[in-house]
């Protein structure tokens, strides 16, 4: 556990974490608008969408069966009875004066999710339930010095909340939390995770206590839009709230946001004026009822997810729980990975991906998608150092032309004329070179100055232009100077 | 040929087909009914280019061998129905300027089948109302209201909340009309004017395109002067609907097939509960005299007991202002309809909102969301919808010993305006005996039964088991003969 050191000794920090991932579907929860992302304003609006008279929702399927693969993923119940509420409140962008979300009987239960801390720990965190709900529209303040703006292309998009136990205790395992759901999500194809468009948010909850106290009275954050500022805000909250008590004073449950511009959170409104937002049963749709044979057929497909992969990955390639994590994060990344590691050694594959392929992708601001180093040529990489063609070393510069020109690692070489020399003789001739011109420091090794080996083997790998395999090298350079 | 105007739907089809007038002609018949009753204030919006429009097209689909089955049959249509391009109001200040762009689907059917649009008749705000006196658009009057046209002696409500249409079918402007019924709006003002009103089972008619009141109860129906119209236009009316997730996919029958006639050892459920404290002397001796015309057509009469009777009321006072509440709650100024700008966005809701909605509507907006709030919630809406529950089991149970249910459709013939205006609950009790059937989703209809001591229209209504609509027509039809009732209103088109 680790603590936040106050005036008045240790605190503990208690997270929960509500997040809201857009379904993947190409059309509403209960409509058939469209719901691409960048659209014109008000382009893709239902009469449904936008609450006219008479007009009334009806489920979408593709979305309950996300909800369930999702629930499935996360190892949770799946309820196969559920009920969609009426969540009643005002605000312009909400048109029917209420959304439509799930309060009492949830589509999905009780699941959890496994956080792989950067120690190469793991920790398990508790989710509570999943429900689905209807998006509201968007308000855009910043069109017009007086009016308001309605954009409700986004109005009745199927959102799951997914809400988790305050399990969590320091704002790396909140971040991790998020990491791997939206990991697990992408995985499924059920949310894109694509926090910078809105496609996942998250209401982060925080409180303090001291170490084994009850849980002290808690703040939500609304509407945090990037795992750093989840963090961030969270550091601030807990140093602030800590700050209050130590002070004598009193943490008053509210709803706050932040600010992204002042890193810090703000009072957005208090218990007293929260919403009461009369939920009832939604009496234009029937509760939602399950199949377990359609629930069981749905569990059929899911994909091999970051847990198992990884305990794969760690059993069958013999990774570490490090490497490991780092390739299963996204399932892009360990399709590639495999694609490199087959047929070759897993542990070198690993070494290439992880460290030459994401450096440069990191450096370039690539995604794994957009790599110009495809893995059959990475994997033909890796053979030609297999295959003593070219060296550890020269293999990097090949990758570095690789990257720019995408080009094939046989090609590289072939070009630039990197072809690693295996030829004793010509390797003889250039040691012997070497060693002529500089016969002071061959009597300085004769006479027990064994550090300079390496210094040999530098001038000879310099005048061979690093084509000289390295294992000859030192073989023959050996003999000749102890001979 | 103002005769026209005076036929029966099933007529009128005979009439068409053997082309004794064409559809163009009775519609103009209709169109010109529908300016005489005017001093009604039945309609909100006539539409008679449309109509004309449509007759034309009836003929030649009819030339062409293509007669639905309400082929060139004009009717009225409630204002609650959105019907594309023609303005729809609920009968509300703040759907002012609404043309929505799309029709409901149980006005698509009937098109579908040729029927013929004459306008969209008032009604009670919103539907919330016993005696059509809630509308923005004025109170509809009775064509049975005595005394002179426009000068009554008293003016008579044609009961509510669907007044317009029944006003519009007794005053012979329209064959027939959609209504509504949410808890007595088609029965409780067809026994006011003298016509037959169905209120289907929940689910029979689709929900798409009507503005909602009570959405779990909120159910269409036709109005008309025959059983036999009722089966008609029923059937176009009905029909499964994927856009509406509470539509049940199942067959239509041919309703009009049911008519036999024959209710030979048939059970009729008369329940004890009904007989209410301090009802009129003359309801409860129509009530008897349905009871022996089903008996002498052959049907057995059963006493059976619908406890929670007494719960239904207040139930149903707490159910559908709860939901309305939040069915409401779209109508904010902001899309579409009336706006009263205001400084902020909660100024804006709360002129448009206060000058929008009339006093009936804003008391059960108010109401209902006093049900739904934290603290009451259990209290009220949980405890409602608990004895909800167990007033369908009465019924289930009722019906394991017998087929139908007779009992009057109103507590009092027809009032005058301003009578029982001041007291809200006075005015609920209209709805003491159609309310039941309403949450427990059954079909229900109002027959004409006769007419009372101040010679007004006294209706009975029978109730069916889920679906069966059929028994219940059959049942209507045998009481509507039995009882022949030939006093027509005083002013008619």
């Amino acid at each position: 556990m680790s603590y936040i050191q106050g005036e008045t000794g240790d605190w503990e920090i208690v997270i929960g974490l509500e997040v809201h991932a857009q379904v993947i579907s190409n059309a509403k929860l209960f409509s058939g608008a469209a719901t691409a992302f960048g659209a014109e304003p008000n382009s893709q609006v239902s009469f449904v969408d936008a609450a006219f008279p008479g007009m009334l929702p009806v489920i979408n399927e593709h979305c309950i069966e996300q909800a369930v693969r999702t629930g499935l993923g996360l190892k949770a119940q799946i309820n196969l009875h559920s009920v969609f509420d009426r969540k009643n409140y005002f605000y312009a962008d909400l048109p029917q004066g209420y959304q439509i979300s799930q309060y009492l009987q949830p589509i999905v239960g009780k699941g959890e999710i496994v956080l792989d801390l950067p120690d190469g720990s793991s920790r398990t965190v508790g989710v509570t339930r999943l429900h689905l709900e209807q998006d509201a529209g968007k308000s855009l303040h910043d069109q017009h010095p007086a009016k308001t703006y309605i954009d409700l292309n986004r109005s009745g998009v199927a959102l799951m909340e997914i809400v988790s136990e305050p399990d969590m205790r320091t704002a790396e395992e909140a971040g991790a939390y998020v990491r791997k759901l939206r990991s697990i999500l992408r995985y499924l194809g059920t949310c894109d995770g694509n926090m910078e468009e809105g496609s996942m948010r998250c209401d982060v909850n925080v409180s303090v206590r001291k170490p084994g106290a009850p849980f002290g009275t808690r703040c939500e954050i609304k509407n945090v839009n990037s795992i750093r500022f989840v963090m961030q805000a969270i550091e601030y909250e807990a140093r602030r709230q800590i700050e209050i008590i130590e002070e004598g004073g009193k943490i008053d449950q509210e709803t706050r946001l932040w600010d992204t511009t002042k890193f810090v959170t703000r009072s957005m409104r208090s218990k007293e004026e929260a919403h009461d937002y009369r939920y009832f049963p939604d009496p234009d749709l029937l509760p939602l009822e399950l199949d377990a044979d359609w629930v069981e057929d749905i569990k059929k497909t899911l994909p091999e997810l970051p847990d198992d992969k990884k305990a794969r990955f760690i059993s069958e390639y013999k990774l570490s729980p490090y490497d490991a994590n780092v390739l299963v994060s996204e399932k892009a990344r360990a399709d590639f990975y495999e694609a490199v590691a087959k047929g070759r050694d897993p542990k070198l594959a690993a070494n290439w991906v992880t460290g030459e392929l994401f450096g440069y992708l990191n450096k370039a601001g690539k995604e794994i998608e957009e790599s110009p180093v495809s893995a059959e040529n990475l994997g033909g990489l890796i053979d030609l150092i297999a295959d003593n063609t070219i060296s550890g070393r020269i293999a990097k510069e090949v990758f570095e032309a690789m990257f720019e020109t995408g080009e094939k690692p046989a090609d590289i070489v072939e070009k630039k004329g990197l072809r690693q020399v295996t030829d004793t003789g010509a390797i003889e001739s250039s040691i012997d070179a070497v060693l002529a011109a500089n016969a002071d420091k061959v009597a300085e090794f004769r006479s027990g100055k064994d550090k300079l080996f390496g210094f040999f083997v530098g001038q000879v790998m310099k005048a061979t232009q690093g084509k000289a395999n390295p294992a000859l090298v030192n073989e023959i350079l050996m003999a000749k100077l102890k001979g | 040929m103002t005769g026209l105007t005076h036929l029966t739907m099933a007529a009128a089809l005979d009439g068409l087909a053997k082309k004794e007038f064409t559809a163009v002609e009775l519609t103009e018949a209709h169109v010109k009914a529908v300016e005489t009753i005017r001093p009604l204030n039945a309609f909100i919006t006539e539409t008679p280019e449309q109509a004309l429009a449509m007759a034309k097209a009836s003929d030649a689909r009819r030339a062409k061998g293509e007669a639905g089955p309400m082929e060139g049959l004009p009717i009225a249509v409630k204002d609650l129905f959105c019907t594309k391009g023609v303005p729809t109001t609920a009968a509300s200040h703040i759907l002012d300027g609404f043309k929505p762009e799309y029709e409901s689907t149980v006005t698509s059917n009937l098109w579908r089948d040729g029927a013929v649009m004459l306008g969209k008749v008032n009604l009670d705000e919103f539907a919330m109302g016993s005696a059509n006196i809630t509308s923005h658009h004025g109170n509809v009057i009775s064509p049975w209201s005595p005394g002179e046209v426009g000068n009554w002696s008293r003016q008579i409500v044609p009961g509510g909340s669907s007044g317009g249409s029944a006003a519009a079918v007794a005053a012979r402007a329209a064959l027939g009309a959609t209504g509504t019924d949410t808890g007595g709006s088609i029965r409780q003002p067809a026994a006011f004017t003298g016509i037959v009103g169905i209120k289907p089972t929940y689910g029979r008619c689709s929900r798409w395109g009507v503005v909602a009141f009570a959405s779990s109860l909120d159910q269409a129906g036709p109005m008309t002067r025959t059983v036999e119209d009722a089966a008609i236009m029923l059937r176009s009316m009905c029909g499964f609907d994927p856009k509406d997730s509470t539509s049940v996919d199942m067959a239509v029958p041919d309703f009009r097939a049911a008519l036999t006639g024959d209710i030979r050892g048939l059970k009729v459920g008369i329940p004890k509960e009904y007989r209410v404290e301090g009802m009129p002397a003359e309801i409860a001796a129509i009530w008897d005299q349905g009871i022996e015309w089903l008996k002498q057509a052959g049907a057995e009469p059963v006493e059976i007991s619908l406890p929670h009777t007494k719960y239904a009321l207040a139930t149903y006072y707490i159910v559908a202002p709860a939901e309305a509440s939040s069915n409401l709650a779209r109508y904010d100024g902001l899309r579409y309809g009336l706006r009263v700008e205001g400084a902020s966005l909660k100024d804006m809701y709360e002129n448009t909102r206060g000058a929008g909605f009339g006093k009936e509507v804003r008391r059960r907006i108010l109401i209902g969301t006093y049900v739904l709030s934290a603290g009451y919630y259990d209290a009220y809406y949980n405890k409602a919808r608990q004895v909800r529950t167990r007033i369908k089991w009465d019924f289930d149970e009722a019906f394991k010993t017998c087929d139908v249910i007779l009992t009057p459709t109103a507590p009092s013939t027809a009032f005058a305006i301003g009578e029982k205006m001041d007291d809200p609950i006075q005015m609920y009790l209209n709805d003491v005996f159609t309310v039941p059937a309403s949450l427990a989703g059954l079909p229900g209809m109002s027959v004409p039964a006769g007419v009372g001591s101040d010679g007004l229209p006294l209706g009975l209504q029978l109730l069916g088991r889920p679906f069966d609509e059929e028994t219940v027509l059959r049942v209507g039809q045998v009481i509507e003969k039995a009882a022949a009732v030939t006093a027509t209103p005083p002013f008619m088109a």
